[in-house]
């Protein structure tokens, strides 16, 4: 073969191995729309949203509940980790000697490795005691928040240490030279300067949080309820998913079908926002 | 990394964000030490040779977990016999063979951007709809490692591309200019200068495969017995933490342990990671 | 004319032998009316010239005249450039090369190339030569041998590295990694070498030695190199292209042997430029 036959043949096979991609995505959808089909035919998926409760024995499906717990504990995790994320970035960008912040950057990697099972044994064997001894039953909203808090919380810090590293030197050396205080320069020049990475870091974490599934379901309680406050248990759509998938059948399959293709055009939307926020700078 | 000091600093307000940056990084700190020392303090007796070669007895309360090993090991295998190429081959297309606005490649990234993003609860539905019913696999480590694959994949292909992107123009063009095929160019120049990156992405998926529960949870099963072959069912040493802790009253112990042992994997391929991409970078640094 | 030979290289006698211009001169390369466009933006619009065999042209110009456009579309390099396009004509020996049917490769193989900032594969001094021997089918290892120890005589780097061709080829200074890429170019025995400017990377010294390894590839092939050194391309072209920016698309204005657009030029910009009034 020529050499630019083989060219054409390498780029032929590489662009069908690589278009598997869009396939697997394709595939994806595909199958969540089609076994969801059954809960939302014939107006059935009135019952979302109209149904006095969850209980699927009965044909009730209500998801509000559920979802409602999800957008609380993302939030509420969201609220914990950025904060904390940027200020452990700004550690380590700026105000650790080089040796402690290598160090410290090297635990936040090994912290993000570690799985969400073992997050969640933690979680279960003290968090919850801990926080059943403040107000029972322990196993709560809170216990979800904080826990996805500590689960997302490198990633916000990383990403957006990896953003700050990328801002030139001269921007803030141009605040000292008009003698800005240390903190101005760092919360009104490097950050804003950095805010294409720090906002992707928060995206991405964001998906991280509504798609976590083990560590919630082993703290949350997995109450079927709307919380009055933060000490309530309640359940996540993905910890519903995981727990009544093996014995659901007909209907109540369908839905948790549904519940999950509702996750993922969530994701898909956030996905969309990132981009669109990057393309904007 | 700039020195706190040269910034130089004598205001009231940067004192108050150096404090509350500083005590952010010790409640970090304070908390991965927590963790650490409860999980030593509380299954670190556990763990022995006996544990992790024999096989669990009252349903892991005693034992050991000889069988999850096997399981775990077996689904990675699969995982990333599958997944490697794959990852590679697109990582290759997207970087040397598409022009920077061609739609496909941008139909492929937006993909894969989603692919990243989308909760493993939904592969696990994914990956039991299609590979365990359709397929008929049923409950199997075949399953689960090919469930794996497709969740790994998007992260091989962002690393092994970005890895790719890094290696300078200069020498494409050098080999252009002489006139060698882009397959010369990627055998002899581009893959081995990318090679510690590439490998550095490998040890991170694997990471991420390690660790993942309701996956495995939906295609490789429950059953905690040795597996006979890749087509039976398994469990992986997650989905066994996860049973002992929710499911075994007394098993605290014993997930513990459990727990030290995936820990101490991950130790190992992170460390790997780490080293891989520090020679990354000095490679960058000498060869600039 | 010729600087001295720093007495820290030594060129081999009888290959490479210093010859005058051709005396007829002989097109090997005819361009006609080229234009070259990224997107919608025209870099350079009709340009025609005739490359002479076997003797040096210099490009001459400000930045961003399209002249670094014009040489990479001469080897077609010009196609790894997203939404590029190019119109008009290029003959080779009468062929023309900017049809879809051209074997890029070989075409890359007969017309080399020498970049601006010196790009040695980061492989061994010897790996840098072989490989592309390899690839373009040089099967037998002897004959291998014989022509890297041929390429590296003749731009005089044998006596400096011939005891450590293993070594990394990185590990050279920066004037011998730009003699090292001109030894790999000539590997392959081109017909033509075409140099972006390819000593402006380099110190005065190692830029002195590149310069005279130039001249002497005079004669046995046809140079064409892009310069901003006015007086190196008096001292070693034969002829010179002199470009300019006209309504923001790169033109040539001018065409001639070196000695008449330097002494005599017939456009008032090329007179302009050439004293320095402009540019």
């Amino acid at each position: 073969m020529s050499p630019s036959h083989t060219e054409v043949w390498l780029s032929r096979s590489l662009w069908l191995l690589a278009s598997s991609a869009v396939a697997l995505l394709l595939l994806i959808f595909l199958f969540l729309i089609n076994e969801s089909r059954l809960a939302v035919v014939d107006a059935h998926w009135l019952r979302f949203f109209n149904s006095p409760g969850w209980f699927p024995s009965a044909g009730q499906f209500n998801l509000w509940p559920m979802l409602l717990a999800t957008v609380l504990a993302t939030v509420g995790a969201l609220a914990l980790a950025v904060p904390m994320g940027l200020a452990a970035a700004l550690f380590v960008s700026f105000f650790a000697p080089a040796p402690l912040a290598t160090t410290f950057r090297r635990l936040l990697m090994l912290l993000a490795g570690i799985p969400s099972v073992v997050y969640g044994l933690w979680g279960l064997t003290v968090l919850v005691p801990l926080i059943t001894r403040v107000a029972p039953p322990g196993a709560s909203l809170l216990a979800a928040m904080l826990i996805l808090a500590v689960m997302i919380l490198p990633t916000v810090a990383l990403t957006s240490e990896a953003a700050l590293r990328t801002v030139p030197v001269n921007y803030w050396r141009g605040g000292q030279a008009l003698g800005l205080s240390a903190q101005a320069i760092l919360l009104k020049i490097a950050l804003p300067a950095a805010r294409t990475g720090i906002v992707a870091g928060v995206l991405l974490a964001t998906t991280r949080a509504l798609g976590e599934t083990m560590a919630v379901l082993m703290v949350a309680g997995n109450v079927v309820q709307v919380p009055g406050s933060i000490f309530d248990s309640v359940r996540v759509l993905t910890a519903n998913i995981a727990l009544e998938m093996a014995y659901a059948t007909d209907a109540h399959r369908a839905s948790l079908y549904v519940s999950s293709l509702m996750l993922t055009l969530v994701v898909v939307a956030i996905v969309l926002l990132g981009r669109r926020l990057e393309a904007k700078q | 990394m700039t020195a706190w000091r040269s910034l130089a600093s004598r205001r009231y307000s940067d004192h108050v964000l150096g404090a509350l940056v500083w005590l952010s990084a010790a409640i970090i700190a304070g908390f991965f030490v927590w963790l650490l020392a409860d999980m030593a303090s509380q299954g670190l007796e556990r763990v022995s040779w006996d544990f992790l070669t024999t096989e669990p007895e009252r349903s892991g309360r005693r034992g050991g977990i000889a069988p999850m090993l096997v399981s775990t090991l077996v689904v990675l295998a699969i995982t990333f016999v599958v997944a490697v190429p794959l990852g590679l081959a697109t990582a290759i297309w997207l970087s040397e063979f598409t022009r920077a606005n061609s739609p496909s490649a941008a139909a492929i990234r937006f993909s894969l951007d989603v692919l990243a993003g989308v909760p493993s609860i939904v592969y696990g539905l994914f990956g039991s709809a299609f590979f365990c019913v359709w397929l008929g696999l049923g409950y199997s480590l075949l399953a689960g490692g090919l469930t794996l694959a497709c969740m790994v994949l998007p992260i091989l292909i962002r690393t092994s591309e970005a890895g790719l992107a890094a290696v300078p123009d200069d020498w494409r063009q050098g080999a252009a200019a002489l006139g060698l095929t882009r397959w010369a160019a990627l055998r002899y120049l581009l893959l081995p200068a990318a090679a510690p990156a590439l490998t550095a992405g490998l040890m991170l998926g694997i990471g991420r495969a390690l660790a993942e529960t309701a996956v495995l949870l939906f295609t490789s099963g429950y059953v905690d017995r040795m597996p006979a072959s890749w087509l039976d069912s398994g469990r992986v040493l997650a989905v066994h933490i996860f049973d002992l802790s929710m499911n075994v009253t007394g098993g605290d112990q014993a997930a513990y342990g459990t727990a030290l042992v995936l820990l101490a994997l991950l130790l190992v391929v992170n460390g790997l990671a780490i080293a891989l991409s520090d020679r990354w970078l000095a490679r960058r640094i000498t060869h600039a | 004319m010729n600087t001295p030979l720093d007495s820290a290289t030594s060129y081999t006698v009888s290959e490479l032998r210093q010859q005058a211009a051709c005396c007829v001169p002989q097109a090997h390369l005819a361009i006609h009316n080229l234009s070259v466009r990224y997107g919608s933006k025209t870099v350079l619009n009709g340009v025609s010239l005739a490359i002479q065999r076997g003797c040096i042209t210099a490009l001459i110009g400000p930045s961003g005249c399209g002249k670094t456009s014009f040489l990479s579309s001469l080897n077609r390099l010009v196609d790894m450039v997203p939404s590029c396009a190019v119109n008009g004509s290029i003959l080779l020996d009468g062929e023309e090369i900017l049809t879809p049917k051209t074997d890029v490769l070989m075409l890359r193989r007969r017309i080399g190339m020498i970049f601006q900032r010196p790009n040695p594969f980061p492989l061994s001094i010897r790996r840098n030569l072989d490989m592309p021997l390899q690839e373009h089918g040089f099967k037998d290892k002897a004959d291998r041998e014989r022509r890297i120890e041929q390429a590296l005589r003749d731009v005089g780097l044998w006596q400096e590295v011939s005891d450590r061709l293993d070594a990394p080829a990185l590990g050279l200074s920066g004037g011998q990694q730009q003699r090292l890429c001109i030894a790999r170019a000539l590997v392959l025995e081109p017909e033509i070498l075409l140099m972006d400017e390819p000593c402006s990377a380099l110190d005065p010294i190692s830029s002195g030695v590149v310069e005279d390894l130039i001249l002497r590839l005079g004669g046995r092939y046809t140079v064409v190199i892009v310069t901003h050194n006015l007086a190196q391309a008096r001292r070693i072209a034969n002829y010179t292209a002199f470009f300019w920016t006209q309504n923001h698309v790169g033109q040539l204005i001018e065409f001639g042997a070196c000695e008449q657009l330097f002494e005599a030029p017939v456009d008032a910009l090329t007179a302009a430029y050439i004293n320095g009034i402009r540019g």
